[in-house]
């Protein structure tokens, strides 16, 4: 699937760029967008190493697993095949927690890390488990209660109110996870043969 | 403000809790580094080759050329038509939905109906394609089932919720 979304952007670029007569800038972002992806490699690497760090210390004094179980209530329902005192639901809640705050670079580690853990436990490597997919489903839904860059790119241009959406992205985020967890549960449900 | 104090706060307790309890901070924090300069090595090539293919993308201007074929069908529908590239790049690339909100910005201001649209659009949403691709690759995951088109179909769902909302709202 990732290969099928890969092969679109590219095959439709090229060929796009191409038939518009693009040759010279189509090529100058051939050989920048290596030095692109580096860069942004260099912006994401201390910042997952530091939480990575960070996080370890929450795990190894349990924190994570108090975390985890306390939410169970609420995750179990979202999540029912993770064990009760796996980390994975500590990191899960972390990252919709680190998201739900704006800090959308912080929340990736973390998202890494839940990825990571339920790999551990899911029995086909090559292929998703349904605990993944809804966990992807409320992250890239984006639960965000404070969107601190949109917040921060309207004071600049001047904005009276910068505050004012962030109601209205509230709900709208509300609308967009609740639609896709409602989605992913007749599919799981469907799939499942219940 | 509340913001800027989350972070302290939070690492505060991290490191209080994990040295009430007698762990070895200090090393539980080197052995969690390493293991996410492991994961950097593994995503990393995951990340080229997403730059790589959304920059070529989005230089060929297919979007806008696209959208143009598209314009007389969405102009029937009353809709603020700048916005529609933004919610279409939306799901693949953060920086270039970013900087097309700060046009939109530049161009009517942040407080009129589009800014307001591009604000609400920007922060109910994130970049689903990218997303997937990141962490799946980071687990070596190639069968990923229904999670594309649900994430898409949430995407679409919190975008027409916005343009709801906002006109209801402002």
């Amino acid at each position: 699937m990732v290969a099928f979304i890969w092969a679109f952007l590219i095959i439709v670029g090229v060929v796009f760029s191409l038939l518009s007569g693009n040759v010279i800038s189509l090529n100058d972002t051939i050989l920048t967008s290596a030095n692109s992806g580096l860069k942004m490699m260099m912006d994401l690497l201390p910042i997952i190493v530091l939480w990575t760090g960070i996080m370890k210390i929450a795990e190894d004094s349990g924190m994570l697993n108090k975390i985890s179980k306390f939410l169970y209530p609420l995750l179990s329902k979202l999540f029912p095949c993770v064990p009760k005192d796996n980390p994975a639901l500590g990191y899960i809640a972390s990252n919709i927690a680190a998201n739900a705050m704006g800090l959308g670079s912080a929340a990736t580690p973390f998202g890494l890390k839940a990825m990571n853990e339920l790999q551990k436990i899911n029995l086909q490597k090559d292929t998703a488990t349904e605990p993944m997919i809804t966990f992807l489903i409320l992250n890239t839904s984006g639960v965000t209660i404070v969107p601190t860059t949109t917040i921060a790119l309207r004071l600049m241009h001047g904005s009276v109110n910068p505050e004012s959406i962030i109601i209205t992205s509230l709900i709208a985020t509300f609308c967009s996870s609740f639609a896709g967890l409602v989605l992913d549960y007749f599919i799981r449900r469907k799939n499942n043969g219940i | 403000m509340v913001s800027k104090l989350i972070i302290p706060i939070f690492i505060l307790i991290i490191v209080f809790y994990g040295f009430i309890k007698k762990v070895d901070i200090y090393d539980s924090f080197l052995n969690g580094a390493k293991e996410g300069l492991i994961t950097c090595f593994n995503i990393f090539p995951s990340i080229l080759a997403m730059v790589f293919a959304v920059n070529i993308f989005l230089e060929s201007n297919f979007l806008n050329t696209a959208f143009s074929f598209l314009l007389p069908v969405l102009s029937k529908f009353n809709l603020p038509l700048d916005i529609i590239p933004m919610a279409l790049l939306r799901p693949i690339s953060g920086t270039a939905s970013l900087s097309i909100m700060n046009d939109i910005f530049t161009n009517y201001g942040p407080d009129s109906f589009v800014g307001l649209l591009a604000s609400t659009i920007q922060g109910s949403t994130d970049t689903t394609i990218y997303v997937l691709a990141l962490y799946f690759s980071s687990i070596k995951v190639t069968k990923i089932k229904h999670a594309l088109y649900n994430g898409l179909f949430a995407d679409l769902i919190g975008i027409t919720a916005s343009f709801i909302v906002v006109s209801l709202l402002f």
